[in-house]
């Protein structure tokens, strides 16, 4: 649909553009003399210059920004308004709304008026409106191109480093900086290198991988950083399952997280319509990361996140037993279609425990749809759970999934801060999809290991 | 160089905790009162302009929500001094124009010393321990984006200079 609405609007011109992007400079990665991770040389090529070194602060030109109902058009006016500029290039803005939808509430419901009304006076044709989370619903709509450099006005923007891509978040000026200008400064990051070796064993993800590096080196460990995600689990895993990390790589402070294109993403972006043509950059051989850790797959336990940090976050035994009031499978971390499968999985012919609510927000429409024509959504209804449209909701303790007052929840989603997903005095703990869905069906939080 | 009075807290004090996500669609001046609210509901209610808020590791951690130094700029927060901060976090302050400070030792500072804060040399000096710590000093860069006022009112002027 998306891509029907983009051709048929005349956005030739840009979508070709990303074309030139990823066949030109990006593919042809001419070898400079010097070692590079695949972050410098996408940060270099966005600078216009031969090779950065970390720690040098560059201005790059933004292939594209992405921005959603809350950080785009209503705190963007104004603000534009007080640089006395306008939009540099609408072919390279992209709005997606997500975090106030489902509007009911008369704020929200302006929110939703005022970023429509923009969009169209501003000739923004990347627009997509209710359509699922940003952050999934960038690359489901053939935006992503390996080796971009992209801002997102939100947090989770590394997401699309999950496609080789290089994307920060950034906060609502800066973003009104890139609108005016279609640049960016930023400091050339460093490069921590994560191998996850072996393969995950039955019962684990991706979020167990990410969760025990929150755990292993806190909310800050790689503050300013950039993270490269490779080994073997990571080659293993499909797309959906990388964007997880990538994600994540937000809650230990990363500026952004990657993973080098492959195969598979480039199968992924062609079947969600980009115009890619090659793979982008790779890390060179011998490129000078900061620091290497490793993961080992093989031994890794579930992991579930304690209230209220995902620094909290021990083997699932640690935490097994406490009884849950909700369930969760949501947010762009955690309810794209292998969440959905996953959770589907450990659910199928069993029923939810009374007491326990179980709510299901697909990330987006087409994760839905697809989920509805297997019959995965059909298999997560018959177990007793609640399917909610799909959008930030319960994330951000908005809409049916809020936990109210006192209530404990376990979320596939990725923050567990104080007050987050609900009521000051609700507890959140994090896990898979597959421990969310077994605690579901236990009604308190269990090792999913028991139920695959 | 200012003088406030310090609010003091520990690390990780979270973008949720400075901007809680329950109130975001809600127009600014009502995001501010529930500021801190879910660890000192006391914070909203008595800082005064000119005070100073000061953090321990990571001030700033999660979301890209600028609300989170607004809030606390719209309080009157003069300077923000943590031992680290969250990346997002610290380029949203200095964009705004809020100095954000890297001191390695805020665990000198108690709740309610008067500060003065030098932000171009570095220097904290607390008034009421005697004691003067050091801070990292800002990039040549943002000290001019800082003194225009903050990243709008610095594009203005870039902009204006180029004539476009
Ligand atoms: S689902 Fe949650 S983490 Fe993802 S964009 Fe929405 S609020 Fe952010």
């Amino acid at each position: 649909m998306t891509y029907e609405i983009i051709r048929s609007s005349g956005c030739h011109t840009s979508r070709d553009h990303s074309l030139i992007i990823g066949t030109s400079k990006l593919t042809g990665s001419k070898r400079s003399p010097v070692p590079h991770t695949i972050c410098e040389k996408i940060i270099a090529r966005a600078a216009g210059v031969e090779s950065v070194r970390p720690g040098e602060i560059v201005t790059c030109k933004v292939d594209l920004a992405m921005m959603h109902d809350s950080s785009g058009p209503r705190r963007q006016i104004e603000k534009l308004e007080a640089v006395g500029a306008d939009v540099w290039d609408p072919d390279k803005v992209v709005v997606i709304t997500d975090h106030f939808v489902h509007e009911t509430d008369p704020d929200s419901i302006r929110i939703q008026d005022i970023t429509r009304d923009w969009v169209a006076a501003k000739g923004v044709k990347r627009y997509h409106e209710k359509e699922g989370i940003c952050h999934v619903v960038l690359p489901e709509g053939g935006h992503l191109v390996p080796g971009m450099f992209l801002v997102g006005g939100d947090s989770h923007s590394p997401t699309a480093g999950a496609f080789g891509c290089f994307m920060i978040g950034i906060g609502t000026t800066d973003l009104t900086g890139v609108l005016a200008t279609g640049e960016i400064w930023v400091r050339v990051p460093h490069t921590i290198r994560v191998e996850v070796t072996g393969a995950l064993p039955r019962g684990l993800a991706a979020k167990d991988v990410i969760l025990s590096l929150c755990h292993r080196i806190g909310l800050n460990g790689a503050n300013y950083k950039a993270v490269e995600f490779a080994g073997s689990a990571v080659k293993a895993m499909s797309v959906d399952e990388r964007m997880v990390l990538t994600n994540m790589s937000a809650e230990i402070g990363a500026k952004t997280g990657i993973i080098a294109a492959d195969s598979k993403t480039l199968d992924w972006l062609r079947e969600a319509g980009a115009p890619v043509n090659g793979t982008g950059s790779m890390s060179d051989p011998d490129a000078a990361f900061e620091q290497i850790i490793e993961i080992d797959a093989n031994v890794l336990a579930p992991q579930v996140a304690a209230p209220h940090s995902p620094a909290n976050s021990r083997p699932v035994d640690e935490n097994a037993g406490v009884k849950i009031q909700q369930a969760y499978i949501g947010a762009c971390t955690g309810a794209k279609l292998d969440d959905l499968r996953m959770a589907a999985g450990i659910v199928k012919g069993k029923k939810v425990a009374q007491g326990t609510r179980f709510v299901v927000a697909p990330a987006s429409n087409r994760v839905r749809d697809r989920a509805a024509k297997e019959g995965t959504i059909a298999t997560l209804v018959d177990a007793g759970a609640m399917i909610l449209p799909s959008g930030c909701g319960g994330c951000i303790g908005l809409g049916p999934a809020r936990l109210g007052e006192n209530e404990v929840g376990i979320s596939s989603s990725s923050r567990n801060f104080r007050g987050r997903m609900g009521a000051k005095s609700s507890q959140g703990y994090l896990g898979s999809a597959y421990t969310v869905a077994a605690s579901a069906l236990a009604g308190c939080i269990v090792d999913p290991r028991e139920y695959v | 160089m200012a003088e406030g009075r310090a609010w003091v807290y520990g690390d990780d004090v979270d973008t949720d905790l400075m901007a809680p996500s329950a109130y975001l669609m809600k127009p600014a001046d009502q995001v501010v009162r529930h500021c801190m609210e879910a660890v000192d509901p006391a914070f909203a209610k008595s800082v005064i302009p000119g005070d100073v808020f000061v953090a321990g590791k990571n001030l700033g951690v999660g979301s890209s929500r600028e609300q989170a130094p607004q809030n606390l700029q719209a309080l009157g927060i003069r300077y923000v001094l943590a031992k680290s901060f969250g990346r997002i976090f610290y380029r949203n302050a200095l964009n705004l124009g809020l100095p954000a400070l890297v001191c390695e030792n805020t665990d000198r500072i108690n709740k309610g010393d008067e500060l003065k804060i030098d932000p171009v040399a570095g220097r904290v000096e607390n008034l009421s321990t005697g004691e003067t710590l050091e801070c990292e000093p800002l990039p040549a860069h943002l000290v001019e984006m800082i003194n225009d006022g903050g990243l709008i009112p610095h594009l203005k002027k870039k902009l204006a200079r180029k004539g476009v």
